[in-house]
């Protein structure tokens, strides 16, 4: 399994990181090299196998629907980089 | 009821499916304890959870899981003891955690279905898809600045119920429909306010159309269409598109667009589109959501009963049409003002009164039927009042339009102003009499054949006595009168 | 002052129990050695006043007789757990001036039981790294150096910190993640005790995440009591998060009876590959013959998937960290980069804020995840998953714990598998199992190699029955009498 320029640039804009045109191929290469070794898992038979998503078999727990957070928004604007009159702010987008 | 657009190389079928984002009434967020109400200041109800900060971690509401069983009954659909949330990933402004919480593979809710009750009386069933559990995202504010968009995280991570249905629908009308009843049963259940107005429920609309016989063609998704208006001008607009597009040689791209009601047209949405790949996968951060049976008939125990079962009835008990049954059933608080109002009455005069002139006169006034002037008892009472002859079904209408402005009681009304119905014999023979003996000539006419004349009698009479006299009393005397 | 650092966990408790010292003299005793071996960069954040402040709570508590199990315990915190107020970067740019306004639990758990905090320490960017050298603000260096060598040794990683600095006396213990192997590899390379809990055991919440099925945090110290004891104040059900188990927390040092008579030991026969180093074998064996000597059976079993979990491993994770990782945008904490766009912002940001290890993983993550592969790379390994899984829990209806050697090297010079992430992944090769499957892992230092540098061995145990691996850790602990320290503590 290889991995092309484009895919790359493709996954590295699904995952919002700018990548320099210059390092596409040199990245391709490693990812490509990652896949390869990937390559082993079909040696396993996994037919029938549920996939494991995790590790205990306990199911969700509920929490009662109490109003017990909230009401701090200086908490919530204190690290960002950017805010006004309350809210976050980002570079406009338009739809 | 078939709507068909007639192109140049045919006849084109409309295909039509909702998503419905119904906001789940509770009184924290799905997967926080901050609270859900609306219109509170910007990131006042945000929790570190909501906000996507470094080490936060979901915890399932209860509630929003009883929520959506809940809707899941009322919609006769297949509820999923076991279901499994997923995260949907995409980045945006005010999507804290880059991603969202859903369902995908199982969702908590899966098959049912909705019964339509159209203007002409006939009903259809369209099918419910699923309906999953997901959170909302927060709201970017893009008109404060002109440079900025402001991100306010409030919205963040409220409970939604995702409601998709079947391609069922046909027409504008029955998407229209489709909301209407949806909303009724959710605001039934009390699982949703049903406000499109304050977003609580929000629409996604799937359009394609095809020739008959046809299979489905490519659909195009409009996005977040806010009114039951705007739905069905949407679908109408979209499928002439694709019309359009077809005919003249092109082709529809599977894409997402945007209704602009301003312009009337829907356009292509493709920067948002932009090389999604959403990535579900199973939320690491959760378990499989798990109940069982005894669950579900708890909550089956407590279901109100719902719009249809309810319009079942009325059309059983009054003796109403399906079509004024189903009026009356749409809002939960119109039913009981109804049920109240027939208490002890003949229910058909009732519904007849409610749905032709109380709903007038409170449309007039811009009124709800919980914020009526005139309570139900009162409403009874004018209709007593009319079927013991006490007054007049002309002069009812009167007191109705007092009442409406004074919400006194129909009887004060009549009483004060001297408004009751004259059925004393003598009193009327003389009131005949009088206009008898004033306009000989036309007497003559009637006597002559013009039985018509009769009904210009009458009004002298009405005229005479202020419409005090009993009408029926007054024909009878009239035509032995005139016609021995 | 130096008889003060010897002290294990156990025995400074006691001593200040007994008021033959006080925690703020501990403390002090600890901060003079945190600013004496500032070169080892075992720090990002020193939190001297803070550790002043907490000792002197925990004087005050010991005098009224209201002290917890840590008090005046002086510890370091790996900078994964978010610590209220205090700076939090899991060693990534993209961090820049993140102080959460919240505490984790686990770190709560520590200062409710009295611990005091020295600062938060190096690790792997994001905890992901097996040798602390992916860390924004550079690597952690190894305590220990090889006889005759002046070369730099990595602490291992990603609790690269951690090990280092309770390895050299600049913490009584230390807080460590482990998603793959990050607190028992560390704690092999510098000669200390390391142990992973059950996958539930500890709460996440407050826990920056790397992969959220795999996360654990545990305790880093300097022996086998001292891990129980610190795992004790640690763990423990929390509503916060709903992975976490909702089990009894029993009293793990009370489970250190020295007893291990008819413990049936596992031995894998796939823990000794072809081309495995002679001299980790050698201590491999060592440490049979111990735990028999204890009255310990040894059973030989199979653990037939183990070659495949690095692979499974290195899907999973990334995986989950691509998604993980999604909420470090620019927008509501840490660093910016302006864009002309909200796209470009992200992109800018996210450049300039990772690592290229962290950019590497999540680009296959989010590979693995995408339209196409998400089958034949993620669901695949997520069944491969269970099929490791399941031999552990095959091996355990025979055996009661599985003895291992915890990493197949001993700590290597820094700079060196750089740029070969494959190469570099194989460093977790004995550890990564028993993270898949969820199990508690602990690492106990057994030996020396003949180079002069820490070995240890690993002890993996039943879900939550962390009781008998640390029951046999500490038997083959005593067994070993691993008493070997770094060249700077000695001098
Ligand atoms: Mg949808
Ligand atoms: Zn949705």
């Amino acid at each position: 399994m290889s991995l092309d320029r484009d895919t790359v640039r493709k996954i590295a804009f699904l995952s919002r990181i700018e990548v320099a045109d210059e390092k596409l191929e040199p990245l391709a290469g490693q990812l490509s090299g990652i896949l390869d070794w990937f390559e082993q898992l079909k040696e396993v038979d996994t037919d029938g196998v549920q996939p494991m998503s995790s590790v205990t078999d306990a199911v969700l727990r509920w929490r009662d629907d109490v109003i017990t957070d909230g009401g701090i928004p200086e908490k919530i604007l204190a690290n960002a980089p950017e805010a006004m009159d309350g809210f976050f702010t980002v570079p406009k987008v338009v739809e | 009821m078939s709507y068909i657009i007639k192109g140049e190389t045919g006849d084109w079928e409309l295909v039509i499916g909702l998503e419905v984002h119904a906001q789940v009434i509770s009184n924290a967020k799905l997967f926080s304890g901050a609270a859900t109400a609306f219109g509170a200041d910007a990131n006042t109800q945000v929790s570190f959870v909501d906000a996507g900060f470094p080490g936060m971690l979901p915890t399932i509401n209860s509630v929003c899981v009883e929520q959506a069983v809940r809707t899941g009954l009322g919609l006769k659909a297949k509820i999923n003891k076991r279901s499994v949330f997923a995260r949907k990933n995409y980045f945006y402004a005010d999507l804290p955690q880059g991603y969202q919480i859903s369902q995908f593979d199982l969702p908590i809710v899966g098959e049912g279905e909705i019964i339509l009750d159209l203007p002409d009386g006939t009903s259809r069933t369209v099918g419910i898809e699923r309906l999953h559990l997901e959170q909302d995202a927060g709201k970017s504010v893009h008109d404060q600045h002109p440079s900025k968009s402001f991100i306010d995280l409030n919205r963040s991570g409220v409970a939604l119920m995702e409601i998709v249905s079947k391609p069922d629908m046909r027409t504008p009308e029955e998407a229209g429909a489709y909301l209407r009843k949806l909303r009724a049963i959710l605001r039934y259940l009390e699982t949703c306010d049903g406000n499109m107005d304050e977003g609580s429920m929000r629409c996604d609309v799937n359009v394609s159309v095809r020739k008959a016989g046809e299979p489905y063609r490519t659909r195009c998704e409009i996005k977040n269409v806010n009114s039951v208006r705007f739905v069905m001008q949407a679908i109408e607009i979209e499928a002439k598109r694709h019309v359009e597009v077809y005919e003249s040689g092109g082709d529809i791209v599977q894409e997402t667009r945007l209704f602009d009601p301003n312009r009337g047209e829907t356009r292509s949405m493709r920067s948002k589109e932009h090389a999604h790949d959403y990535r579900y996968f199973p939320d690491p951060d959760l378990l499989p959501l798990e109940f069982d049976d005894a669950f579900v008939e708890a909550i089956r125990v407590t279901l109100p009963e719902l719009p249809d079962e309810k319009k079942a009835r009325f059309v059983e008990t009054y003796g109403m049409t399906g079509y004024d049954a189903g009026v009356l059933v749409m809002e939960k608080e119109t039913a009981a003002y109804f049920e109240e109002a027939a208490k002890g009455r003949d229910g058909k005069q009732v519904a007849n009164w409610l749905i032709t002139t109380l709903f007038g006169g409170l449309n007039k006034k811009g009124l709800s039927i919980t914020e009526s002037p005139i309570s139900p008892a009162q409403l009874g009472q004018l209709v007593d009042l009319v079927n013991d002859n006490t007054i007049s079904g002309r002069l009812a209408k009167d007191v109705f339009e007092i009442m409406l402005e004074e919400g006194k009681d129909p009887a004060v009304i009549v009483e004060e102003r001297g408004m009751k119905q004259v059925t004393d014999t003598g009193a009327i023979e003389a009131a005949c009499d009088a206009v008898i003996a004033a306009n000989p000539d036309k007497a003559q006419d009637v006597r002559d054949g013009k039985e018509k004349l009769i009904a210009w009698f009458i009004g002298q009479v009405m005229k005479a006595t202020q419409g005090k006299a009993n009408p029926g009393m007054l024909q009878e005397i009239l035509k032995k009168k005139l016609l021995g | 002052m130096t008889s003060l650092l010897d002290l294990s966990l156990a025995e400074a408790r006691d001593g200040l129990r007994a008021k033959e010292f006080t925690a703020v003299e501990l403390t002090d005793a600890y901060l003079g050695m945190v600013e004496k071996h500032r070169d080892l960069n075992a720090y990002i954040t020193e939190t001297p006043d803070l550790a002043r402040e907490q000792a002197k709570a925990a004087d005050a508590a010991l005098a009224a007789g209201t002290a917890g199990a840590m008090a005046g315990i002086p510890v370091g915190i790996k900078d994964l757990f978010c610590t209220e107020g205090v700076l939090t970067t899991a060693a990534s740019h993209i961090l820049d001036g993140f102080k959460p306004p919240y505490e984790s639990t686990v770190s709560a758990n520590l200062k409710k039981a009295g611990a005091v905090m020295l600062g938060k320490l190096n690790l792997d960017e994001f905890a992901m790294g097996g040798s602390n050298q992916t860390s924004y603000y550079g690597p952690a260096k190894n305590p220990w150096k090889a006889e005759g060598s002046d070369v730099d040794l990595v602490p291992g990683g990603s609790s690269g910190g951690s090990a280092a600095a309770v390895s050299a006396r600049m913490a009584l213990a230390a807080t460590g993640t482990d998603t793959g192997g990050s607190i028992r590899q560390p704690a092999a390379y510098c000669g200390i005790t390391g142990i992973k809990p059950t996958y539930g055991r500890c709460s996440r919440f407050g826990i920056i995440a790397y992969a959220s099925s795999l996360d654990q945090a545990g305790p880093m110290t300097r022996t086998v009591r001292d891990a129980a004891i610190m795992l004790g104040s640690m763990a423990g059900f929390d509503p916060k998060d709903s992975t976490s188990a909702d089990v009894a927390l029993p009293d793990f040092e009370a489970a250190l009876t020295g007893d291990i008579r008819g413990l049936k030991v596992g031995i894998p026969q796939e823990y000794r590959p072809e081309g495995l180093d002679p001299e980790i074998n050698a201590l491999w064996d060592k440490g049979i013959d111990m735990l028999k000597a204890a009255g310990a059976e040894v059973v030989d079993i199979s653990l037939p998937h183990t070659k495949y979990a690095l692979a499974t491993y290195y899907i999973i994770a990334p995986a989950e960290a691509s998604s993980n990782l999604a909420r470090y945008d620019g927008l509501r904490f840490g660093l910016r980069v302006e864009g002309k766009t909200l796209d470009e912002m992200y992109a800018k940001t996210r450049a300039a804020g990772f690592g290229e290890e962290v950019q590497r993983r999540i680009l296959m993550g989010t590979y693995v995840l995408s339209a196409g592969y998400y089958d034949a790379y993620y669901l695949k390994a997520q069944r491969v998953r269970a099929r490791i899984a399941e031999d552990f829990r095959n091996a355990f209806k025979t055996v009661d714990v599985i003895l291992t050697p915890t990493a197949p090297t001993p700590a290597f010079g820094i700079g060196a598998n750089m740029d070969d992430p494959i190469a570099m992944y194989l460093n977790d090769v004995f550890t990564v199992p028993t993270s898949l499957a969820g199990l508690p892992g602990l690492s106990v230092p057994v030996g020396l190699s003949s180079t002069g540098l820490p070995l240890g061995l690993q002890l993996i145990g039943r879900p939550f029955d962390e009781e008998t691996v640390l029951r046999a850790g500490d038997v083959l602990e005593k067994a070993a009498g691993f008493s070997a320290v770094p060249s700077l503590v000695k001098g």
